[in-house]
């Protein structure tokens, strides 16, 4: 069990790991994710489910390794085995005929956005991604989001690909085009879910977002999870970690994320190499 | 102790265990208690009165020959002693260690009306760990001639509960596998209690004894999300036992309560207790740990997440609304605290965490004054006006209670819950879906460890008469 059976590398900090999990991949669906913990010493820490196949019983994880945990995890080699995987955990996402849904996606959360993307296409929505990341060469799922959406758009921040700035600018865009949107669903760092919320907010258009705070046991029992959510208090791994992100007190979920931040650093051979390839400075 | 407390135990030979001293204790997670000496067990079980109607194993939720076993310990045979017990408690090391034995067998004691009870918790403890010296000894042949036809029982969860119906079941002949969604075994007694209360190796060699039992056991198995009922029955499993526990923590619902640096008493104490977050970095689970720590609850959940902030280098303080005679915690607990240089303030209740930069600085608490008793038979506490002061903390840990985890309901939305939100069960433990029983937390809330092992116990020999008579 949670045997690495393949390992690719799809930019300079991200990488791509299937594990054999049947039970997980058995049940998985798109907004799901597991906690894995690389070794006996190791932390539990949550990761998006970005595929599943039930039939070879293996899922798919993308991990950027920018902490000790992810680093360790990516330095797992295919033939190794991560100590703990549990999962699917969390609510699964809310898909339906809703028309047209723009996937947004800044980072990693390109390989998270993925599933859902693609379950919204077999519901029958027009699916528009956007994309957002530092440079050209930090895409990736190309190929697999274009089969999937109507039409993929890019922002690159030093303009290497698509429009230059940031994928708000994507959205506000096809707000002004006079696209009828039915729905958007915001992945990746806090302040980019964030700017998305703000951006739709006026136009009441529905935005999901994928939360994804500080977690211990992601089955409910601790709490660390908790986020402000219209006012209440709501246990991300049993009631998310999709919500409604105009009901979601972000400042809150920023301030929770910031926790261990120091303690981070005091980890031998800590790797960390920039962080969210700059999109947590937007 | 106290002069007076000390007067009273040479007079009537209570014997006393030895602990660490609490200077030193404040440093380590070692267990507090060091255990009887031979001498000191066998002097104590000969003060029993071997009363004819013993009240003692009335206040047992399981009954434990309480007698029986004291007049082995009496002779220094505790190879007996510990057979006796095991007849009924699987888990004498545990339950020795965990149970508020001075409202259950000892509040009992008839000694204890003129002088001091028997201390029949120590006693317990002293049976098993003597006993397990030479393997630690489970006969399955107590339940001779009773065979469960090989056929396999699931027990979901493998906390007390689980752990005490997996034992009946596998002595009664079925083939059991538990479920448990951490990547440890043990529930509560994993992430829960302290290594300082409860060591590990003490639920390690109970869980060495289910496996030499034929108990399977699955980590990483979430009930209800990796695995459902549908998939269990498949699976060819004829009961199903759910023992999943109460694990859902309760806040206090006031102001600054999502603040960094306030912890429910479970995140804080499964960091440390299951993690391992106080060997950090060498464990990479890190803890946030301030140097002046506030702690509301009066449980034993509440002393165990005090005593560990303690041992984390901190200045402790519980806030309690009642007294401190009413803390639901035990006795000893209590008492182990104190000795630590642990602050109690009591008829007290936080009404606000104070923050600053994002960071907890202080609770605002109110005092409380006791009324008279309610329906329940604690006495009920109303609010002071006006007398609102302020801890200062930088840390604050809620430790009032848990609630039934929701994901059990989500998973079987067909299973009949309480209004209190827990499972209902019938006077045999049986749910509203046939051939599911449940037991422990997770059908009463946050309870003892051995009355969930009591429910996990009855649940067990319900489930053998049904699939008997099936």
């Amino acid at each position: 069990m949670f045997e690495i059976v393949a390992k690719k590398q799809l930019s300079n900090q991200i990488w791509q790991l299937d594990i054999h999990a049947p039970l997980v991949a058995a049940k998985a669906r798109p907004g799901q994710f597991v906690v894995v913990r690389a070794h006996d010493k190791g932390e539990r820490i949550p990761l998006s489910i970005s595929d599943f196949d039930s039939q070879a019983g293996h899922i798919t994880l993308v991990v950027q390794a920018i902490g000790h945990s992810t680093t360790d995890l990516v330095s797992l080699e295919v033939g190794e085995k991560a100590a703990d995987l549990l999962g699917p955990l969390g609510t699964p996402a809310e898909i339906d005929n809703f028309g047209t849904v723009v996937c947004v996606a800044g980072g990693v959360a390109t390989a998270i956005i993925y599933p859902e993307a693609r379950a919204f296409q077999q519901a029958g929505n027009k699916v528009i991604t956007l994309l957002g990341a530092r440079s050209a060469d930090l895409f990736f799922y190309e190929d697999e989001l274009r089969q999937c959406s109507d039409e993929v758009r890019y922002a690159t921040e030093d303009g290497s690909r698509g429009k230059q700035g940031f994928v708000t600018e994507l959205l506000q865009e096809l707000i002004d085009a006079g696209e009828q949107i039915d729905r958007v669903v915001a992945i990746g760092p806090v302040p980019m879910m964030r700017a998305v919320c703000e951006l739709t907010r006026p136009y009441q258009i529905k935005t999901v977002v994928s939360l994804n705070p500080i977690m211990v046991d992601g089955t409910g029992m601790c709490g660390a999870c908790r986020v402000e959510v219209g006012g209440e208090t709501r246990f991300c791994c049993t009631d998310g970690p999709e919500f409604d992100g105009h009901l979601v007190d972000f400042a809150a979920l920023q301030n929770r994320s910031r926790q261990y931040q120091n303690l981070e650093e005091k980890i031998p051979h800590h790797h960390s190499n920039g962080g969210c390839a700059g999109q947590c400075q937007q | 102790m106290s002069a007076v407390r000390r007067a009273l135990s040479a007079q009537t030979g209570r014997a006393i265990m030895p602990t660490q001293d609490p200077n030193q204790r404040i440093h380590n997670f070692a267990e507090v208690n060091l255990g009887l000496t031979a001498e000191q067990a066998q002097r104590e079980a000969g003060r029993c009165l071997q009363c004819k109607n013993p009240l003692c194993v009335q206040g047992c939720p399981v009954n434990v020959d309480i007698p029986g076993f004291l007049h082995w310990g009496a002779q220094g045979q505790w190879e007996g002693a510990l057979e006796v017990i095991l007849e009924t408690n699987l888990f004498p090391g545990i339950c020795g260690r965990v149970c508020p034995q001075e409202h259950q067998c000892e509040g009992r004691c008839i000694l204890g009306r003129k002088g001091e009870p028997i201390a029949i918790g120590s006693l317990e403890r002293f049976a098993a760990d003597s006993g397990a010296q030479d393997s630690f000894f489970l006969d399955k042949s107590t339940l001779a001639g009773e065979t469960g036809d090989g056929e396999k029982v699931a027990v979901i969860g493998s906390g007390p509960a689980s752990m005490a119906a997996a034992a009946e079941l596998a002595r009664l002949g079925y083939r059991v596998e538990m479920f448990e969604a951490l990547h440890e075994t043990g529930g509560v007694l994993s992430y829960g209690i302290p290594e300082f209360r409860l060591p590990k190796s003490i639920v390690a060699r109970e869980f060495a004894n289910l496996a030499e039992l034929g108990v399977k056991v699955h980590t990483n198995v979430l009930f209800g999300r990796t695995l459902d009922l549908e998939d269990l029955w498949a699976q060819d499993f004829k009961a199903v036992f759910v023992g999943a526990g109460a694990g859902l923590p309760r806040f206090l619902g006031i102001e600054g309560e999502n603040l960094n640096g306030v912890f429910s008493a479970n995140e804080f104490l499964t960091r440390v207790n299951l993690m391992g977050a106080h060997q950090f970095p060498e464990y990479e689970t890190p803890i946030t740990m301030g140097k002046k720590v506030v702690v509301v609850g009066g449980g034993n959940t509440a002393m165990d997440a005090a005593r560990t902030a303690r041992r984390l280098g901190a200045k402790v303080t519980v806030v309690y609304r009642r007294s401190l005679e009413e803390m639901p915690a035990r006795a000893e607990e209590v008492r182990h605290a104190q000795e630590e240089g642990i602050h109690f303030t009591i008829r007290s209740n936080p009404v606000k965490v104070l923050g600053r930069d994002g960071w907890v600085s202080g609770v605002c608490c109110q005092r409380m004054e006791l009324g008279d008793a309610g329906p329940d038979g604690r006495r009920r506490v109303t609010a002071v006006p006006d007398s609102f002061f302020d801890l200062p903390a930088d840390t604050f840990i809620v430790a009032i209670g848990q609630s039934p985890n929701p994901i059990l309901r989500q998973g079987l939305p067909e299973l009949k819950f309480t209004d209190r939100g827990v499972i209902a069960v019938d006077d045999n433990y049986a749910t509203s879906i046939p051939g599911v029983f449940a037991a422990g937390d997770i059908t009463t809330g946050g309870a003892t460890v051995i009355s969930a092992m009591g429910g996990g116990r009855g649940a067990a020999q319900s489930i053998h008469r049904y699939l008997q008579g099936k």
